[in-house]
């Protein structure tokens, strides 16, 4: 499935060089044939989740007697995707642009406004509490702050042992085997159990925080910037480590993070929110090649790039202003207050995500018109 | 592997080790733990170390004075043995300090815990019965209730505990209200565990430090409120010998014979002092930040 988007990329980006280089033209003919093949392939495999219009508006409420609602603060508003088994889909986006919120809403730590999620064919927003306590084993969350996510109070063997216990998968002696187990997958020594985490470095920490993630066997795991919090060698470490486990397992991931480098360093494809929507979407490649959302090129271009060589060549798209208030978020297209490419249209009307080929969906009036 | 859990072992204990070294610095939590080991063992050894019956009464004997011969600290109006009375008041108001605020604090954390990790209706409930109780003036509601149920020590214990609730309840709120939005709590709901486990496995346990240390502090109040309620007539009834009866029945021979209610009154004063002296100790061991300082 992977295989088949690469392929979709190479077809999005045969016609930007077949332009320079007239020559190749039958090779820019077979890219697009490609990539009309790899469009009717990448339907092919059942989503292992599918979300749907997802809304989470936070109530902004006000006086003292009786409380009213005054206004909503539109966290996340309206935003659809799917992640296929095997694959790691990035979320990326600025903080407050309502990525988190998605996770966790997805995890059910909240319940949403409005919108469906499938999860492995089920109605994950129809379960009830008690379905759901059940199912829960299914979709594991890796946290941001390695040192906030383990419980102080508790050694490591009982956080890795406790969820297997509950659900029932092991007791006794395999229980115990299970914990070592776990602790050697990522990467600690077994006798690490008998230990608090505050004994633990954060990276470390982190490790026992993915442990934990697998310990109940997920299908999906969603990554909440899980290295934002860690030193810069230690993130390689820790992405290199869910790279492993993910090739090892099998596992699917959402990977939210603000850091551009490591989403394309871990992601299959990326997803880029402003303002809780998705703005724009598609594989890796082809995203970090061909950004056609303006936002998404601003975004792109404040990457570091550790090469002064490159740096020179480079555009630097530095936006104006602040990110609106998600209270009030702008009117048409979110961006148009910001967009260097702003016409009358995107202060109207809100732009649809378009298919520009090869699944490379993007939400602009000017890039990606109809 | 076996050097490992030695090591374990070490940690454990050397952390307890750290524990007391801070206790140890404390020097007033130190004479405060003195004294109050004092009177625990003459409550525990009480019937062994006091010299009478401390209801014998040797009527041809009253108002005996200080260092009369058999009497240390003297008899009271009917000759009875007033540190024998003392010895065997230590346990009633030891335990009455303790039952009290053991139940205070069970009752007041569990409703706190619920009311700050269900919130809504539940926390609005629980906080407005808090507010009713705070509202009251404390020893009226002690008597009237004791008015009600009939002057008893068990009774005293209840009462006390039942209407001292709320400050635990407050505080155990607040606490799980902050560690509701922590990480661990969230995943331990990710991984579909039960609300009565989050509770009482997840949180519970990381709110127990200031429960500990307002329970200690709260002694102190509780033996002070059972003397009150003794004093009053409402609490532990004559002959039994509860400092604040004591107290009660010396203040009509106040100008006869002062030795007769100096006594019970120092007791008072000397064991919520030492509660006091060992709870600011007990508050600044388990401070951690204060902990890491020392480290």
């Amino acid at each position: 499935m992977v295989g088949v988007s690469r392929q979709g990329q190479a077809g999005a980006r045969a016609p930007a060089r077949a332009h320079v280089q007239p020559d190749t033209r039958a090779q820019a003919e077979a890219a697009v044939q490609a990539r009309t093949q790899a469009a009717v392939e990448v339907r092919k495999p059942a989503p292992l989740l599918v979300v749907k219009d997802l809304v989470k508006h936070y109530p902004v409420t006000q006086g003292i007697l009786r409380r009213r609602q005054v206004a909503s603060v539109r966290a996340v508003d309206g935003i659809s995707f799917e992640v296929y088994q095997g694959e790691t889909l990035g979320l990326v986006g600025e903080s407050g642009c309502g990525k988190s919120t998605t996770g966790r809403v997805l995890m059910r730590l909240e319940e949403p406004t409005s919108g469906k999620v499938w999860f492995d064919g089920t109605d994950w927003f129809s379960l009830s509490q008690r379905e759901l306590r059940a199912r829960r084993r299914e979709m594991q969350i890796v946290f941001q702050d390695p040192f906030s996510s383990l419980n102080p109070r508790m050694t490591v063997g009982q956080i890795l042992g406790e969820p297997m216990y509950m659900h029932g998968i092991a007791r006794g002696a395999e229980l115990q085997r299970r914990i070592e187990h776990l602790l050697e997958v990522v990467g600690l020594d077994r006798s690490h159990g008998r230990r608090y985490p505050h004994e633990f470095s954060g990276g470390q920490r982190q490790r026992i925080g993915v442990a934990r993630a697998l310990a109940l066997n997920p299908k999906l795991i969603i990554l909440d910037e899980p290295v934002s919090a860690l030193d810069v060698s230690v993130q390689a470490q820790v992405i290199n480590l869910l790279t492993d486990l993910q090739r090892e397992f099998g596992l699917t991931y959402v990977f939210i993070a603000h850091d551009l480098a490591v989403v394309r360093h871990i992601s299959d494809r990326v997803a880029v929110m402003y303002l809780g929507k998705i703005v724009e979407m598609a594989d890796k490649t082809s995203l970090y090649s061909n950004p056609l959302h303006p936002y998404t090129e601003a975004l792109l271009s404040a990457v570091p790039i550790p090469n002064p060589r490159g740096r020179a060549e480079r555009r630097r798209i530095i936006l104006e202003g602040d990110v609106p208030s998600p209270v009030a978020p702008p009117s048409g297209c979110r961006f148009h207050t910001r967009c260097p490419l702003a016409r009358d249209v995107c202060k109207k009307e809100t732009p649809p995500m378009v298919d520009v080929g090869g699944g490379h969906l993007c939400a602009c009036w000017v890039r990606a018109d109809v | 592997m076996s050097r490992d859990m030695s090591r374990e072992e070490k940690t454990a204990r050397s952390e307890l080790a750290h524990l007391v070294k801070v206790f140890l610095r404390h020097r007033l939590g130190v004479v405060g733990l003195v004294m109050l080991s004092c009177f625990v063992l003459a409550a525990v050894f009480a019937p062994v170390v006091a010299p009478y019956d401390p209801l014998e009464m040797d009527l041809l004997n009253p108002f005996a004075p200080p260092g009369s011969p058999g009497h240390l600290l003297g008899t009271d109006n009917y000759g009875r043995d007033i540190l024998s009375r003392l010895i065997h008041g230590s346990r009633i108001s030891l335990l009455i300090g303790i039952v009290a605020v053991t139940i205070a604090a069970v009752l007041g954390s569990c409703l706190g815990l619920l009311a700050g990790y269900y919130g809504g209706w539940v926390d609005a409930l629980v906080m407005r019965l808090v507010e009713v109780f705070y509202a009251f003036p404390f020893l009226i509601l002690v008597i009237g209730v004791m008015a009600v149920l009939g002057p008893s020590i068990y009774n005293v214990m209840i009462v006390l505990g039942v209407v001292s609730w709320p400050l635990y309840a407050r505080l155990v709120r607040a606490q799980v209200m902050a560690l509701k939005s922590e990480d661990f709590v969230k995943a331990a709901t990710a991984m579909g565990l039960s609300d009565a486990r989050i509770m009482f496995r997840h949180i519970l346990p990381n709110v127990l430090t200031p429960v500990i240390v307002s329970a200690t502090l709260g002694i102190p109040g509780a033996i002070l409120s059972s003397a009150a309620l003794g004093f009053l007539g409402f609490g532990v009834q004559p002959p039994w010998p509860e400092w604040g009866a004591m107290v009660s029945e010396a203040k009509d021979f106040m100008l006869i014979d002062s030795n007769m209610i100096i006594w019970p009154g120092m007791c008072v004063f000397l064991v919520v002092l030492s509660f006091n002296f060992v709870g600011d100790a007990v508050r600044d061991a388990l401070d951690p930040r204060l902990a890491k300082q020392l480290h």
